[in-house]
């Protein structure tokens, strides 16, 4: 007796331990095996464990809440069904394990695999396990990717990169389908949890969207189980390492897709829809798996098509709808991956111990290797469908189930013919896997020396076609009971009566049985020499290849079309996308605005100050003539931008917001000095020479730019206005107003704000800064001007000539250059030190504070790098803006990380005052401490960013005169 | 009256900006963006509506009426959008020299038409 939370240890295992594998060192071959083995033996115990709970046909649930408000939550869920599931999953898997430490050479990287190994598993246990519909997808797309990356695992081959990403791709579109069935049939239901969907079936079947739901879950369902025709990733696949076939591509992940179509199988069957889709496609695959598998050359190859085969068995057994077809099915999923589990096994054994899987190469292999010849000749017979073999007793179900009448239909009466088909075909190729590997002999020497293969390589395959040998002999009393719990819980209370027994007696099913087997071996014997020569794959078909289809197609979407569309769509050229986006936002906004009632009724009260006014007519002109001049005449531009700003700052003052003018004066004058710094490496610009047509087109663009503008403008004066001129509704603001001294400890709101109640955002701003400031920084060391830039500019060279004494690096005109001014701003320098110090202390109570403090300090650097030259300052001063960034980031940090030692959440402040002798009491906030990182970090960014635009001037001179004089050496 | 002329001036120097930004060469569109950032920071400003003389700094005594003083809130966050605001204006200037130095170029493209 287990309880449910076993349930999530199942999945969860594996995925820790494929973490733990994956830490492991890459020659860590025993631990890996013993690691993996230890935890698929564990959940073979666990799953086995929990057999008692489920044997009477219930289902053991657990459920742990993820996304309540959505309704979702994570359900594990186990019955008999999903329990065979289970069991086969670890068992092999367990069985793989072993086989796997025998198999891959040292070479390989090993922890690699084993952690895509474990994590496949647990993804696979999660599909079976899942007992809600979204949760099962994840877990299934889970298996594609791990799938993907197994099929890959060697990745230094072509053909290992091409299948995984052809597994990838169609299983990735089917897992894509199987959501959108899923989140229909959610959608219907209104549940996505198992349990409560497989009791809607009527309600589902009966519904409108019944058809989309079917398209969309078979074709999960079929890209999954390689079903027509989607078939071609799985032979593509077997480029993946042996194990991985073995468990993945035969036992697993493959059976996903006829393991879905089970568990749906209560809800989704029975319609005339669901027999003719899943009937025809099973019957196609089934037959032309069944040929294709006959020509291979590759044994791996021959396996693959057979299990396509099988599959399409599965699936057609499904399609019929009678119960009696449902239990077959199951029986086969069982029996299919015991005996194909064994003989892809015994594939890699023969690879591995030969050198070559083509059978055009080998032969003989019996007496080097006659243990496990003989157990692939067991698998094989099980494969044919041999009596006394489990695969004979899931095929005369299987026959019997074909003869029945299920539905009006052609598809229904060519069945028997087609299963007798089939069945024969499928005797030929096994007939000729071990004619062409164990007998005769090889037609030139192989790679290797053949030999046994070591024991424990061995045992998985014999554990295996024990199996097979004993569910052949006493079904009943082997897996009787276990097949029995699984049928029940599939079927319910439509559980039919079945009977396991080897021998019914002379009926039609063993007829049919005993014409596929002489007809398998007749036409073995006719077409033995052909195959014993032939090239791979069989006769006509050979031209038509999935795979070619597949690629062509891949490359006309994601390569032709997108090309196309990107050629058509998209643009490298900056105008017309910021048209564009220019266009959409005035669209957008527009739209928006067009049914409310933008404007009110305008009132035209209050006062009129004409001072006010006067100063805007004064900015708007400032603004248009700015916009006007800013091609030919970048200062005049420069100057009326300013303009602008400053009737900006003004603005600020006028309407209460002392901060912001402080603020907005400062950053002002830092920006024209930088731009002024950055004008010198603009080239001089000239009117364009253009033809008249040229000259027309021209005009027009920046009619329609102008006509988007004006747009713009009016759209954005008209919101304006629409929003000042009605009340304000209530807002958070009056929270911070009332509780900025009580809480924050300070009297200025704005700055409260920013550093206390904001802090964690103003943090984040400044970080944002001192990024910048950097990148400007790095940018600019690898700046190279353009080669009409270098050298003196225009002005300079006319002046030099205008000197009357010529001396290099200037002459009398620029040798006491602005030398009052200069003086002055010399002395400047403590004063305005001075007033940075009382705007950062005085920050917290009146306007100031660490931001415009940073910057009024940065501005004193500035003039004395104006008024003695770069060299000068950095002679008498220490400038390390970068480290001032460093320390401002810290500081705040270090601010707010201190309030997780007192136990409170990051940045929260503590506030109060100190009294210092002479100045007296001084707002002493925890929140300064973080101030002075802002303005540590606010000083640092504009300082760095001035002086490394500053600096370019004197390092191209450094550097042209470095040339010049090299030059002179040399002559 | 203050209302609409503050709203005619934010009109005046976004259609402005966004005239300049429309532009091919990188000085416009750095003064275009500079012109639409005054617009944009007067428009959140805005926001907290207009009143003269009567400034978030509390006189420190007792009682807060929060009806006696402006919204405070508009203005922590264009205080912020000033300073980024340089920043950005700070970036592009050096990305546009740089893209002048490599490409020869003060086409916004890179490279003339």
């Amino acid at each position: 007796m287990l309880g449910g939370a076993t349930l999530i240890w199942m999945i969860v295992l594996p995925f820790v331990a494929s973490a733990v594998a994956a830490l492991l060192p890459s020659n860590a071959r025993n631990a890996e095996a013993w690691l993996s083995g230890t935890v698929m033996l564990a959940i073979l115990i666990m799953v086995m464990m929990a057999y008692p709970d489920i044997a009477a046909g219930n289902a053991v649930r657990q459920s742990v809440s993820w996304m309540p408000e959505l309704g979702l939550e994570l359900v594990f869920r186990i019955d008999g069904f999903a329990w065979m599931f289970a069991m086969l999953i670890s068992g092999i898997g367990f069985l793989v394990v072993i086989y796997t430490r025998y198999y891959m050479s040292p070479e390989d990287p090993i922890p690699r695999f084993y952690m895509f190994f474990l994590a496949f598993a647990g993804s696979m246990l999660g599909v079976v396990l899942s007992g809600n519909l979204i949760q099962l997808v994840i877990f299934w797309e889970l298996t594609s990717i791990f799938s993907f990356l197994l099929i890959g695992y060697w990745y230094h081959n072509a053909a290992a990169r091409d299948g995984a990403r052809m597994s990838l791709t169609v299983t990735g579109i089917g897992g894509m389908a199987l959501l959108g069935g899923m989140l229909l049939i959610g959608h219907v239901v209104g549940s996505y949890d198992l349990d409560e969907v497989l009791a809607s079936g009527d309600l589902l079947r009966e519904h409108d969207l019944y058809r989309p739901i079917l398209i969309l879950v078979l074709l999960g369902a079929f890209t999954k189980s390689a079903q027509f025709p989607f078939q071609f990733w799985l032979p593509n696949a077997m480029a993946a390492p042996t194990p991985v076939s073995a468990f993945l591509h035969s036992a697993t992940m493959v059976k996903a897709g006829v393991f879905l179509m089970a568990r749906m199988w209560p809800v989704l069957a029975g319609t005339y829809e669901w027999f003719f889709v899943v009937g025809l496609a099973g019957m196609i695959t089934l037959v032309l798996g069944a040929f294709f598998s006959i020509f291979q050359q590759d044994i791996k190859g021959l396996l693959a098509y057979s299990t396509i085969s099988h599959l399409g068995l599965i699936t057609m057994l499904l399609s019929l709808g009678s119960p009696l077809g449902a239990v077959a099915a199951i029986f086969h999923m069982m029996n299919h991956a015991t005996f194909k589990a064994s003989l892809f096994m015994a594939a890699g054994i023969i690879d591995h111990e030969t050198g070559t899987r083509d059978m055009r190469r080998l032969g003989g292999l019996l007496s080097a290797m006659p243990i496990t010849a003989t157990l692939a000749m067991v698998a094989s017979a099980a494969m044919a469908g041999v009596p006394l073999l489990n695969g004979f007793l899931s095929k005369e179900m299987f026959f019997a189930e074909a003869i029945e009448h299920h539905a009006d239909s052609w598809l229904d009466t060519i069945a028997p013919y087609a299963a007798v088909i089939a069945s024969a075909f499928a005797v030929t190729y096994s007939i000729r896997f071990i004619h062409s590997v164990f007998f005769g002999a090889a037609p030139e020497p192989l790679p290797r020396e053949p030999h046994e293969p070591p024991f424990f390589m061995r045992l998985p395959v014999f554990l295996l076609v024990l199996i097979c040998l004993i569910v052949g002999v006493v079904p009943g009393r082997t897996v009787g009971p276990y097949l029995h719990s699984a049928v029940v819980s599939v079927l319910g209370d439509s559980t039919p009566y079945y009977s396991l027994a080897v021998w019914h007696g002379f009926t039609l099913p063993l007829m049919m049985s005993i014409v596929a087997l002489v007809a398998g071996a007749l036409m073995f014997l006719t077409i033995r020499s052909y195959l014993a020569t032939s090239e791979e794959g069989p006769p006509y078909f050979r031209r038509i290849n999935g795979q070619r289809i597949f690629e062509q197609v891949m490359v006309t979407v994601s390569w032709r079309w997108a090309r196309f569309l990107e050629g058509w769509l998209g643009t490298r050229r900056l105008q017309p996308q910021l048209r564009l986006m220019v266009a959409i936002a005035l669209i957008a906004a527009i739209l928006t605005l067009w049914r409310g009632p933008l404007l009110p009724e305008i009132r035209l009260a209050g006062s009129t100050d004409v001072v006010f006014t006067i100063l805007w007519v004064i900015g708007m002109a400032c603004a248009i003539g700015a916009a006007y001049q800013a091609k030919f005449h970048r200062l005049v531009a420069l100057m009326l931008m300013s303009g602008a700003g400053l009737i900006t700052c003004i603005t600020f003052v006028w309407l209460s917001a002392p901060d912001l003018a402080l603020t907005q004066l400062l950053v002002e004058v830092v920006t024209t000095v930088l731009i002024l710094l950055g004008l010198r490496w603009l080239p001089q610009r000239f009117a364009d020479v253009e033809t008249p047509v040229q000259a027309f087109w021209s005009r027009l663009r920046r009619y329609r730019d102008f006509a988007m503008a004006i747009a713009c403008g009016l759209g954005m004066a008209m919101i304006s206005y629409a929003v000042m001129v009605r009340q304000p509704p209530q807002t958070i603001a009056d929270y911070f107003v009332e509780n900025a001294y009580p809480l924050g400890g300070g009297t200025n709101v704005v700055n409260v704000i920013l550093v206390d109640f904001r802090g964690f955002d103003t943090f984040g701003e400044i970080t944002v800064l001192g990024i910048v400031a950097i990148t400007v920084f790095v940018l600019l060391r690898r700046f190279r001007p353009a080669p009409e830039s270098v050298g003196s500019t225009q002005q300079q060279r006319h002046q030099s000539a205008d000197d009357p004494v010529a001396m290099p690096g200037g002459g009398t005109i620029v040798a006491d250059y602005l030398y009052v001014p200069a003086v002055i701003m010399q002395w400047l320098f403590p004063v305005i030190v001075v007033l940075s110090a009382y705007l950062f202390l005085r920050g917290h109570d009146l306007p100031g504070g660490g931001f415009v403090a940073g910057i009024a300090l940065a501005s004193a650097f500035i003039l004395q790098y104006l008024a003695a030259g770069t060299r000068w300052v950095e002679e008498r001063l220490r400038v390390l803006p970068v480290k001032w960034i460093g320390w401002g980031l810290l500081i705040a940090a270090a601010t707010g990380i201190g309030s997780w030692a007192l136990g409170y959440p990051f940045l929260t402040s503590h506030a109060q005052y100190v009294e210092l002798p002479v100045i007296g009491k001084v707002p002493a906030a925890t929140a300064l401490f973080f101030d002075l990182g802002v303005f540590a970090l606010v000083l640092g960014a504009t300082v760095l960013m001035l002086i490394a635009l500053a600096h370019q001037s004197i390092r191209k001179l450094r550097a042209a005169k470095t040339a010049a004089l090299a030059e002179q050496e040399v002559q | 009256m203050t209302e609409l002329t503050l709203s005619l001036g934010i009109g005046v120097l976004v259609g402005s900006g966004v005239w300049l930004l429309l532009r091919p060469r990188t000085y416009q569109v750095i003064v275009g963006l500079s012109l639409i950032a005054y617009g944009v920071n007067l428009f959140i400003f805005s926001m907290g509506r207009l009143r003269s003389g009567v400034p978030p700094v509390l006189d420190g005594s007792g009682i807060v009426d929060p009806a006696a003083y402006t919204d405070p809130v508009p203005q922590a966050l264009v205080l912020t959008a000033i300073v980024i605001g340089f920043a950005t204006t700070a970036l592009f200037l050096v990305v546009l020299l740089v893209a002048r130095g490599l490409t020869g170029s003060d086409h916004v493209d890179g490279r003339e038409p």
